[in-house]
């Protein structure tokens, strides 16, 4: 009887903790759901108010627009003009830049620190390079912003003779620097998680250990790693205190890197504190928010369908 | 010891209840910031009931906090615009415009440019993009970098209003947060040119300023604003909700009274002469 009660009672603590970590998990759930209503229902007007699309609808936001008679139509994002310019394409295009730069120069770098720290250096060596590497991740991204506004962006400017000191490269390369730790930080959980009889089988073979860590190891991690890609490009394309810092946040339209860039998040951040509330502005800027969601959200989709496709084929059991 | 902790804790408690009997707002202008820092604290040291809170943003953030009805006084490095106007009236709030000191908006170059002089022609040029090279202005075969301030800033707008007569400025100006940040820039950038106000600049040097060919270029400074001869000035504002009265108003009028006055002076503001801060008083 005692122990009956016991167990009774056992059962009942473990069914409300269970419901409370069942709520931890779908609090989240919850969150995105009700930022991604918010964001955008206040974007809304841009597709019903005509007063909104006067000044700009998605046709507006996405062509060539002659503002002002006898001039060419161009693309310019000049929301404070007395003619309200509000194309979106020079700012995508700096977005697409600065990610590019970040990524182009964080994949090598994480992924090649991770493959050499878990297959070829000493654990002493190991012990070293991983927590410095993690603690990059704990700069704040304002600090590492301050540190490319003022270094950075010189050094670059003195070795490659540009005309403009804040660029999407400077912009680039710190926000690589702020995706690194990502990147290498699970790529080198991957890695070390491929299990070790693969290596054994590979070396008894007769395979050096380049070989081994190069066409074994690294082939049967790429799923983790590239689970570590699309986290590190969710944070470069939402990262905003560097590139509103070290970007120079002129919104140009070129495809070259060391022009101005003016990205999508520091475009929020800039604006977003003056706007008039149900302005037009207003709204567009918010559009611009349900945009970067919906980026993030089709990269972090699209890689875990390829991503489980390759896991699904590295496994055997197509 | 845990009631002592406790009593203490209580006391302090009491103690900000009763300091913050009156608590003043003030929001708005990133130029005005420093100024409004200033005087909140030695108002506070001889008002000890009157906690003052203040924070920048730019001329635009505290306009629309006062519209908002978020802020008790808005500083505004320029004057709201019309359409601001009719949406505080939409929202009831009645906008009180008080000058309380004046600016001058310099033009930062850097200290190796050999350009001394610009005229408003040249600056509209340089700004809207239709002059690209400094050698158009006699200075270096070189690219003209610009930087500015973004489009939340008073500068921002003032300029645009006084030397673009409301032209866009060129696509390729580089927008910064703060005047401190665009002097920064020009002080490292050869070819730069940058604006803000002239209680800013450290490090870079002011360009002569003239209206028209005709008009002798002036350098900005103190005197040169407060006597009109520098052409790009401008007064600085506090915006209330209505006209102000009881604390609000003793804060303003002793911000317009010499001893305001001249705390404005010693950090780099140019003060309103005083027959017109006598005229701005709250009666």
């Amino acid at each position: 009887m005692e122990q009956y009660t016991f167990k009774k009672k056992s059962r009942l603590v473990e069914f409300v903790g269970e419901k409370i970590i069942a709520i931890c998990a779908f609090s989240a759930i919850i969150s995105v759901l009700l930022i991604f209503i918010f964001v955008f229902k206040e974007s809304i007007p841009i597709f019903t108010s005509p007063e909104v699309q006067q000044e700009a609808s998605v046709g507006k936001m996405t062509f060539k627009q002659t503002y002002y008679e006898g001039r060419d139509p161009k693309w310019s994002w000049q929301p404070n003009s007395d003619v309200p310019k509000y194309s979106l394409l020079p700012l995508l295009v700096g977005t697409i830049k600065v990610t590019l730069v970040a990524m182009l120069l964080a994949i090598p770098l994480g992924v090649g620190a991770a493959l050499y720290t878990s297959e070829f250096a000493s654990r002493k060596t190991r012990e070293v390079i991983k927590p410095v590497i993690e603690l990059l991740a704990g700069i704040p991204s304002v600090v590492l912003g301050f540190f490319a506004l003022i270094v950075l962006a010189s050094v670059i400017q003195n070795v490659l003779g540009l005309t403009f000191r804040l660029n999407a490269l400077n912009a680039g390369v710190a926000l690589g620097l702020a995706v690194v730790p990502i990147i290498f930080t699970i790529s080198e959980d991957a890695l070390t998680s491929v299990p070790g009889s693969l290596r054994e089988a590979s070396l008894a073979l007769g395979a050096s250990p380049w070989q081994v860590s190069f066409t074994m190891v690294l082939p049967a991690a790429v799923p983790g790693i590239g689970a570590g890609i699309v986290l590190g490009f969710g944070r470069a394309i939402g990262e905003t205190m560097i590139v509103l810092m070290a970007s120079g946040n002129a919104a140009i339209l070129s495809a070259s890197l060391t022009d101005s860039v003016r990205t999508f998040s520091a475009t929020i951040a800039a604006e977003l504190a003056e706007v008039v509330f149900g302005s037009a502005h207003y709204n567009v800027l918010f559009f611009i928010g349900s945009l970067l969601f919906v980026f993030t959200f089709i990269i972090n989709l699209g890689g875990e369908v390829v991503l489980n496709r390759l896991k699904a084929r590295i496994q055997g059991n197509q | 010891m845990k009631r002592v902790v406790f009593a203490l804790l209580l006391s302090l408690l009491v103690v900000a209840m009763v300091n913050a009997e009156t608590t003043i707002t003030i929001k708005g202008s990133d130029t005005l910031v420093r100024l409004g820092q200033r005087w909140a604290e030695e108002y506070m040291k001889s008002h000890p009931e009157v906690v003052i809170q203040v924070s920048g943003g730019g001329s635009g953030t505290g306009i629309a906090a006062l519209i908002n009805g978020t802020t008790d006084i808005c500083e505004a490095s320029r004057d709201m615009k019309e359409k601001e106007y009719k949406t505080a009236e939409a929202k009831g709030i009645k906008p009180y415009r008080i000058s309380v000191a004046l600016d001058g908006i310099a033009i930062f170059l850097n200290d190796s440019n050999p350009v001394h002089e610009l005229s408003f022609a040249q600056l509209k040029g340089i700004y809207t993009g239709s002059i690209t090279n400094w050698k158009e202005v006699g200075g270096n075969d070189a690219r003209i970098i610009l930087y500015g301030r973004e489009n939340n800033s008073g500068t921002y707008a003032f300029l645009k209003e006084h030397v673009l007569d409301d032209e866009d400025y060129s696509d390729y100006t580089q927008t910064l947060p703060g005047t401190a940040a665009v002097v920064n820039a020009v002080s490292k950038d050869v070819n730069g040119i940058g604006y803000g106000g002239i209680a800013w600049a450290k490090g870079v040097k002011y360009a002569k300023v003239r209206r028209t060919d005709k008009d002798t270029a002036v350098l900005p400074s103190i005197e040169t604003v407060s006597n009109g001869t520098y052409p790009i000035s401008r007064d600085l504002y506090w915006f209330f909700n209505g006209q102000p009265t009881g604390a609000l108003k003793n804060l303003v009028n002793w911000a317009l009274s010499p001893s305001g006055q001249k705390i404005a002076e010693e950090i780099d503001y140019i003060p309103l002469p005083r027959e017109l801060a006598d005229k701005n008083m709250v009666k």
